[in-house]
């Protein structure tokens, strides 16, 4: 199953602290582990929010906020999108990452959706109406 | 570090490593210390375990020079492992933990039993001498020379004294860590046939007298042969996998290109190991686009290219840059490849670039010839170059013997001369197709087909 696991912001990493050359260079080694294990499709990490926008929307209004947001310990700082066996893979392989964070910091891990996790509530006309859906959003 | 690590394998745990014989199954010995932690603890250790186990069995089998005995040894690691972690935590490096466990226990039994007195001697002085049982050395070993016990053990599980079904089933078990009830389901099969492939398999390759090193030279070449083959085997075998069957079997492909995704690792300068990981993850893109919800296989240049997962091509178009790079144009895989991207390139079927595929399949012929790429390369051509070109091909190879059953042979016929405008030779062709068809989907479709020739 594919998962995204999200490195939090912090105060340090939305003020634009960036990390000490020891945490590259053991986040460096950790990321060559996940390579090595067949698992990380991809990874990125992200510039502090204030260089951010946010799109509200509401009805047919669409309203551009700018960065810097506030709930800083919600915001994403980096991600990794990894193939795992299951979520207690994944959550393995998240204790061994170094602090991402100079502080206490949180890692978090999402599954992504797939359509055989709708298991047998996903009947063929479902499959067949989310056919329809995503041919027509591929169509526009 | 050493504080948070306690040494395994001395005193408490000794009486489990007494009752653990060959043949005794995992689930049995779980059960076995199911009272000493929450079934939570257990399942963390589980895949701590299931995330070394690789690594462990490739480092032990380099030590005790047999597949099956680094497996058991692993398993007692596992089952120390349940038994003292809950108390102590998991240990900081656990590979390192587990590697120093099954080593003593390897040491042990070997004492014990007083047999292989040879071996003994050598594991025994080796282990004295540089101090193996200190972590550290054991993880300063483990960085050094991992990747080539790993590569070594995929080597080994794919070795051509082995049947293609056991290297499969061999190279799940150790590598892919899947367990014997699992790979069963797997390939549709029972535990039992599958178990006993597997005690087969270690049996034979503990009398070959392997050297249990990855081959190099000539040698090297057939052998990474091999390993391919096994891994595309696991790969198609979940690719064919149909809705509503196990979920195990379309976790093969995943389980597949996990493999791949190790090797091109350990074996970064083989340009056919990229060129099977770039087909491997092309292919799978297409893995949710490929069936109607009522599980009919949809065409290629029929399939929602929306639904095609754009994350998969990039890292296939990567793999196979590389695999290029490396001066492997050429090679089966990376061929094959180069065609799926073709495809995968184009955003509408319309857009498909068929002169290159067609070019593509004289290329593949050349070096993996076959009938079914020969009626390949006639459609890829009628694509190109119009249908008389793809009838052109077709007539040198309609006498195979191999294709005279092949309904595809007289559809793509059909095809060809509908294209041409030759409705009535066109019909025929569908029917004779549809009465050689096995499949009830496929044989409405080319009946629909001769339908259409009016």
């Amino acid at each position: 199953m594919r998962v995204m696991v999200m490195v939090k912001a912090t105060e340090d990493s939305e003020a634009g602290i960036m990390p000490t050359t020891e945490l590259l260079e053991a986040m460096g080694k950790y990321n060559e582990e996940l390579v090595n294990a067949g698992i990380m499709l991809a990874g990125e990490g992200l510039h502090p929010s204030v260089k951010g926008k946010r799109i509200a929307f509401d009805g047919a209004s669409r309203s551009v906020i700018d960065g810097p947001f506030t709930e800083t310990r919600e915001l994403v700082a980096g991600f990794w999108l990894w193939e795992v066996k299951d979520m207690a893979e994944a959550v393995e392989w998240v204790k061994r990452c170094p602090n991402p964070m100079l502080g206490p910091s949180e890692i978090e891990i999402r599954q992504v959706f797939e359509a055989a996790d709708f298991g047998e509530a996903f009947t063929p006309e479902l499959a067949e109406q989310e056919q329809r859906l995503r041919d027509k959003a591929a169509s526009r | 570090m050493t504080e948070c690590v306690g040494l395994p394998g001395s005193t408490a745990d000794f009486r489990l490593c007494q009752s653990s014989r060959p043949g005794l199954t995992r689930g049995l010995l779980l059960a076995q210390v199911g009272s000493m932690a929450s079934n939570e603890t257990h399942h963390a250790i589980e895949t701590v375990f299931r995330i070394e186990q690789a690594r462990l069995i490739a480092g032990l089998t380099r030590m005790v020079r047999d597949v099956g005995l680094a497996e058991e040894l692993a398993q007692d690691a596992l089952v120390t492992a349940l038994s003292e972690w809950p108390k102590s935590g998991v240990p900081r490096n656990p590979g390192a933990w587990l590697t120093a466990a099954a080593k003593r226990r390897a040491i042990d039994g070997f004492r014990r039993k007083k047999m292989m007195a040879i071996k003994h001697a050598e594991i025994g002085r080796d282990l004295e001498e540089d101090g193996t049982n200190r972590i550290d050395d054991i993880e300063a070993a483990m960085d050094d020379d991992v990747g080539d016990e790993l590569l070594s053990l995929i080597f080994t599980a794919c070795h051509p004294i082995l049947s293609q079904e056991a290297r499969a089933a061999l190279t799940l078990r150790l590598i892919g860590g899947l367990t014997t009830d699992e790979i069963a389901r797997a390939f549709l099969s029972s535990e039992t046939t599958i178990a006993q492939r597997i005690v087969r398999a270690k049996k034979t390759l503990g009398n070959a007298g392997l050297a249990y090193e990855a081959p190099r030279g000539a040698e090297r070449q057939q052998r990474l042969a091999s390993v391919l083959e096994v891994v595309y085997l696991i790969f198609n075998e979940g690719y064919a996998a149909t809705a509503g069957e196990d979920l195990i079997r379309p976790a093969l492909c995943a389980e597949a290109q996990r493999l791949g995704r190790i090797l091109v690792r350990l074996a970064p300068d083989e340009p056919e190991v990229f060129g099977l990981l770039a087909l491997m993850e092309i292919q799978a893109s297409r893995f949710h686009a490929r069936v109607a919800p009522d599980g009919s296989p949809i065409p290629l240049t029929e399939q929602n290219r929306g639904r095609w997962d754009q994350l998969l091509i990039r890292r296939g178009f990567a793999a196979l840059e590389r695999a290029e790079a490396l001066g492997g144009a050429n090679g089966p895989y990376a061929l094959q490849a180069a065609l799926a991207a073709c495809h995968a390139r184009a955003r509408k079927a319309e857009e498909t670039d068929w002169p290159r595929i067609a070019a593509l399949y004289d290329r593949l012929r050349q070096i993996l010839p076959s009938p079914v790429v020969d009626l390949n390369r006639a459609v890829a051509h009628s694509m190109a170059f119009g249908p008389d070109a793809g009838l052109a091909l077709l007539a040198g190879i309609e006498e195979d013997a191999a294709l005279v059953r092949y309904a595809l042979l007289p559809a793509a016929r059909g095809d060809f001369l509908f294209r041409a405008g030759r409705l009535g030779e066109a019909r025929a062709a569908f029917q004779q197709a549809a009465a050689l068809s096995r499949n009830e989907r496929e044989r409405a479709f080319l009946l629909k087909r001769a339908g259409e020739c009016g």
